[in-house]
């Protein structure tokens, strides 16, 4: 097939294999961690991004280098996407001195200050408020920096998701508010705990502009979210996006999931699975190739099984990393300074 | 020195970092037009404007988190709280966020901002507004908590809780905005550090350990007792974690006599933890058990009559003070 010159949402053909690529290396990524988890090598929860490839690649595709992102506790996908080196978060869920928090934060709590990757949460909602606060100090300083927010179906329930909202609206904040609707709050179905079954009215009601995105679709995710970051970088304030997708696996790794049936499972799996969807809509536009494909897959196994042997050959935190990082002045920690002498 | 109140120490001090650090700005449930619950920041938006002294919704969760996030941002943000009974809807982000940070995320990010919240009770503001939450928040390694009780104290601790790297809950006492004490003129440059206390009043026969508002109530229970023959050092803490516990041992050295006396209540609280160190770092030198004055352990009542019985006073210090020393060691 004749390998087209044309663009795709006004991205190159180089940006939309990038594009596949990101998302092939996070499904192998998280399969990969998957396997580490079941041989004992990962510990605690662990929360993967199976199935909402697009959703992460596609909005931060959308971002600067220097844009912010804060996250929730499944965001292993969203840190490799902002450029988080594959082995700092694999080492970081195998608890070693080399992994992006030094061994100290694990699967929920990855950061970087170079790659504006502003952590996760293992409290639901918790970043937010705490967006809200990077974004204003954007706006205090007169940068053009945009802060991305993401968090589940489930954050919505939490007072902090309508506070945040409020104020974001009220004082015009550059940040994108990204739901991630994948449809369970842990085992709670979406349709259980909503009163209205869509985020639209909410956006409404907080006087922000709102949008409903097919989160299989990657392509769909990244034009939204441009034009949610444009709105944002020219000071007209906060957009709710609500995207809707699907985890192919448990909430973490120890839920079976029997408040879903296999079917529904297998429907998802089949129909909807995001980076099959990528690839049938660059083959019709013929804008790469099965083999390109191919390609970009095996360098994701490649990557991730080096991540894997990376962070297993790597250190363990020495003892002494205990009590280090409490306090900027860890002579003012008390374990520190009354029981180390 | 000129006299001025807690109040205007305050003021001052956010005033001075303003001008100081285009970082600083103070945020908070009317602190500008209305000029603060308190009074504190009257006048500070008339010359800062909006952008620095910034009015928010009655939000506490969400306006604590943008104090955080504005911290990881590179600002150096002043949160006022209305009084500390409203920041238990605030905790989560304070104690899950704020404390947490610099550690799980391996050292990278630091959060310097400060939360200033009035606390206690005495003005019959009845159960859900006389509270003391101190106790709560020095659990959590991650956080200074300082309790500053004169005007010296507080314009130069929070003038250091400001320039500190990191979260600092500065916990005021709402009758003590109007106490008077002498502090240098302004602009003329100090800091008080936030991890140490200072002896108030030096004395050898036993030491009486306090902070915040109950200071005031110790220094006069020690004229009275000296009136009895009976020296008291008066040891104001300050900050409450980090807990200066070399002061508190050097004196009990000296003393090998200790009363303690906080607003708060007795259990489970900063005197249970205060005591449990001493006789932990200075058992060999006690030469009685630790006495403890505390507020009643009741919900705070409206009552003038019963928040007046809750509430610890002098006598309740010189009491426990004469409990301790013997008839022999008091002086003619």
């Amino acid at each position: 097939m004749a390998i087209s010159n044309a663009t795709l949402a006004g991205l190159t053909r180089t940006e939309l294999l990038e594009m596949h690529y990101k998302m092939a290396l996070v499904r192998r990524f998280e399969e990969k961690s998957a396997e580490e988890y079941t041989r004992g090598k990962i510990g605690g929860f662990m929360h993967l991004y199976i199935g909402q490839e697009a959703v992460g690649v596609g909005s931060i595709t959308a971002l600067r280098p220097e844009d912010k992102i804060l996250c929730s506790y499944r965001e292993h996908g969203h840190a490799l996407a902002k450029g988080m080196d594959p082995g700092a978060v694999m080492a970081e869920l195998f608890g070693k001195i080399t992994g992006c928090s030094k061994g100290k934060g694990g699967s929920m709590h990855m950061w970087s200050n170079e790659l504006g990757i502003y952590g996760g949460n293992g409290i639901v909602a918790a970043q937010m408020p705490i967006a809200a606060g990077v974004a204003f100090a954007a706006h205090y300083q007169g940068q053009d920096t945009v802060i991305a927010c993401y968090f589940g179906d489930g954050a919505v329930d939490e007072g902090a998701f309508h506070e945040s909202l409020n104020l974001a609206s009220v004082w015009k904040l550059p940040v994108v508010y990204i739901c991630e609707n994948n449809q369970y709050s842990m085992g709670m179905a979406v349709g259980k705990a909503w009163a209205v079954d869509s985020l639209l009215p909410r956006a409404a009601a907080y006087n922000i502009p709102g949008d409903q995105i097919d989160g299989m679709d990657i392509i769909a995710v990244y034009e939204s979210m441009k034009q949610a970051v444009e709105h944002a970088r020219n000071g007209d304030g906060p957009t709710l996006l609500e995207i809707k997708t699907y985890r192919f696996r448990g909430h973490s790794m120890t839920d079976p999931a029997y408040y879903r049936t296999r079917e529904e499972e297998q429907q998802w799996r089949t129909t909807r699975d995001p980076i099959g969807i990528f690839e049938k809509k660059l083959l019709e536009n013929g804008l790469a190739t099965q083999a390109e494909f191919d390609e970009n897959d095996a360098m994701a196994t490649q990557v991730s099984e080096d991540a894997a042997e990376f962070a297993d050959n790597s250190p363990d935190p020495a003892l002494e990393e205990l009590y280090t990082d409490v306090m900027v002045d860890n002579s003012t920690a008390l374990t520190y300074r009354y029981e180390r002498k | 020195m000129r006299t001025i109140t807690y109040r205007d120490a305050l003021r001052e001090a956010i005033r001075e970092e303003m001008l100081r650090d285009e970082r600083v700005f103070i945020m908070g449930e009317d602190i500008a037009g209305y000029g603060g619950t308190y009074a504190v920041t009257k006048g500070l938006y008339e010359e800062f404007g909006e952008k620095r002294v910034r009015d928010t919704p009655l939000a506490e969760e969400v306006i604590t988190g943008v104090a955080i996030g504005a911290a990881l941002g590179g600002l150096r943000p002043i949160l006022e709280l209305m009084t500390i009974n409203f920041s238990l809807l605030a905790s989560d982000l304070l104690v899950n966020s704020a404390a947490k940070m610099r550690y799980m995320f391996g050292g990278q990010p630091s959060v310097p901002f400060v939360v200033r919240m009035p606390s206690g009770g005495g003005a019959q503001r009845a159960a859900q507004h006389s509270q003391l939450f101190e106790t709560w928040y020095a659990h959590i390694p991650g956080l200074k908590v300082v309790m500053p009780a004169t005007p010296y104290d507080v314009k130069g601790m929070l003038k250091a809780a400001v320039r500190d790297p990191d979260p600092v809950l500065f916990i005021e006492h709402e009758l003590l905005y109007n106490v008077k004490g002498e502090v240098p003129d302004e602009g003329v440059e100090y800091t008080v550090p936030l991890d140490r206390g200072e002896v108030k009043r030096p004395g050898e026969d036993i030491t009486i350990i306090t902070f915040s508002r109950m200071l005031h109530i110790s220094l006069q229970a020690a004229e009275d007792l000296a009136k009895e023959g009976i020296e008291a050092e008066v040891i104001d803490l300050r900050s409450i974690r980090p807990i200066d516990i070399d002061l508190l041992v050097d004196s009990v050295k000296k003393t090998n006599r200790v009363v303690i006396a906080e607003e708060g209540w007795k259990y489970y609280g900063t005197g249970q933890g205060l005591a449990a160190l001493i006789y932990e770092h200075a058992f060999d030198y006690m030469d009685a058990p630790i006495q403890h004055v505390t507020g009643a352990d009741v919900p705070m009542p409206y009552s003038k009559v019963l928040e007046r019985a809750a509430l610890p006073k002098k006598s309740d210090i010189v009491d426990a003070a004469k409990a301790i020393v013997p008839a022999a060691l008091v002086r003619s």
